[in-house]
């Protein structure tokens, strides 16, 4: 095999496997032909819409914890609860340090990420040199990745619901809707995302 | 999709002498410690990265032990204080009949779970010796445990949500037990456990010359 530039290479991160790069087109999508892993995502216009989508998850973040998620009324006695309620349910002894693990895997992480992408997009998006640490905010989001548990806890809330229904009558609140919205458009900003591509913008710039 | 290299002989990057950042997919060559465009330490091979899973794998599984023993739920209600299991629990909803909720509970906390240590344990050994399993197969395996593992924590969740919301005075209150922050830390080290696995040695000793001894 030829020397090939290093630039011109692409290896897949799961296999190893090494590649000359050849760019997909928008729509299209480079993939690893030993493991399946998708390398290159490209989409028309992906980084306007997931700052447009990010905005859209912080508004509703801070609003989903604000408004009443859930209340419960049974025999007479009612409840109603905050999503930051239930992530500090764990609230006695040992088991504070639970309630803040929860509140970060619900809320922070989640916010913290569509932050750092906003950070990080917004000055690619105008053709600006990249924001100061822009390489560190990204990488961190990438390590929180698996670490925004908001759709797990959406599918939570529907298990719990089919515990109580029986028990006692439980009425949605606007943040029950601003949450199950915001679940979907985490989902959409992160499958919108081409990591190689940014981390190819913020590059470029750099050596510039 | 279009790549270079249609060939069916892939080469991997260490063959080449090439290194690639795991984060960003930037190549260097060989013998870089650290990616210059996102600053993540680079290997070519984590060589000490078996040793982190089988430790974390540990952790996670002697916090899976207390997490069955221990209450999950403290349900109070005007008669009873009735504190339940993880499995206890299960039984308890097969006695009133739901046994649909049942199986979904115990399938979700205590099959996926051990399925995840045994996963993780099979993938940690077999790519120390020569593996029946192919190495697609176990790729897939791979990605389907790192996929899995994040979903554990939904007992967590429905366990915050009862416990936040049932709190109807002298009525009834769910308030969690200590299981809870066991089962969260066992799924934790386990999530911990399968990052630390890297999964390019799947790829490798398959890739060697089939004459080549095992061992070398």
């Amino acid at each position: 095999m030829a020397p090939i530039p290093l630039d011109e290479m692409i290896v897949c991160p799961h296999c190893d496997a090494a590649y000359r790069l050849a760019r997909p087109g928008p729509g299209e999508r480079a993939v690893c032909q030993r493991c399946g892993t998708a390398l290159i995502t490209p989409r028309r216009k992906a980084g306007v819409q997931i700052i447009a989508v990010s905005l859209a998850v912080v508004i509703l973040i801070i609003a989903a914890t604000v408004f009443p998620f859930l209340s419960i009324n049974a025999a007479g006695a009612s409840n109603s609860v905050s999503i930051l309620d239930a992530a500090l349910a764990f609230s006695d002894g040992p088991l504070i340090a639970l309630s803040l693990t929860t509140a970060a895997l619900i809320i922070f992480v989640p916010l913290a990420r569509v932050l750092l992408a906003i950070y990080v997009l917004v000055p690619i998006v105008m053709d600006r040199p990249p924001a100061r640490g822009a390489a560190q905010a990204f990488r961190l989001s990438e390590a929180l990745r698996p670490w925004s548990m908001a759709e797990i806890f959406a599918i939570g809330c529907a298990v719990a619901l089919i515990k109580i229904s029986d028990l006692a009558d439980v009425t949605f609140g606007p943040a029950f809707w601003m949450f199950a919205v915001l679940v979907v458009l985490v989902v959409v900003q992160d499958n919108f995302l081409c990591r190689w591509s940014v981390w190819k913008s913020l590059d470029k710039t750099q050596t510039s | 999709m279009e790549i270079a290299g249609q060939n069916p002989d892939i080469i991997s990057a260490r063959d080449l002498g090439l290194v690639a950042c795991n984060r960003c997919a930037k190549v260097w060559p060989a013998g870089t410690q650290t990616c210059a465009r996102c600053g993540s330490r680079i290997v070519a091979r984590d060589t000490k990265s078996l040793q982190r899973v089988w430790a974390l794998w540990l952790v996670g599984l002697m916090c899976y032990v207390p997490a069955n023993v221990y209450p999950m739920l403290r349900t109070r209600t005007l008669l009873s204080v009735q504190e339940d299991t993880i499995v206890g629990g299960a039984i308890e909803l097969v006695h009133h009949g739901a046994i649909g909720i049942a199986i979904i509970i115990l399938v979700a906390s205590v099959v996926i779970p051990l399925a995840k240590f045994m996963a993780i344990a099979f993938l940690a050994i077999s790519v120390t010796r020569v593996s029946t399993v192919s190495k697609h197969q176990r790729q897939r395996l791979y990605e389907v445990v790192e996929y899995i593992g994040r979903w554990s924590m939904i007992d967590i969740f429905v366990v915050a949500i009862l416990s936040s919301l049932v709190q109807l005075n002298t009525l009834a209150a769910i308030n969690p037990g200590r299981a809870s922050l066991f089962f969260a830390l066992s799924v934790i080290f386990t999530m911990l456990s399968a990052q630390a696995f890297d999964s390019r040695m799947i790829w490798d000793l398959q890739t060697k010359p089939e004459g080549s001894s095992a061992n070398d």
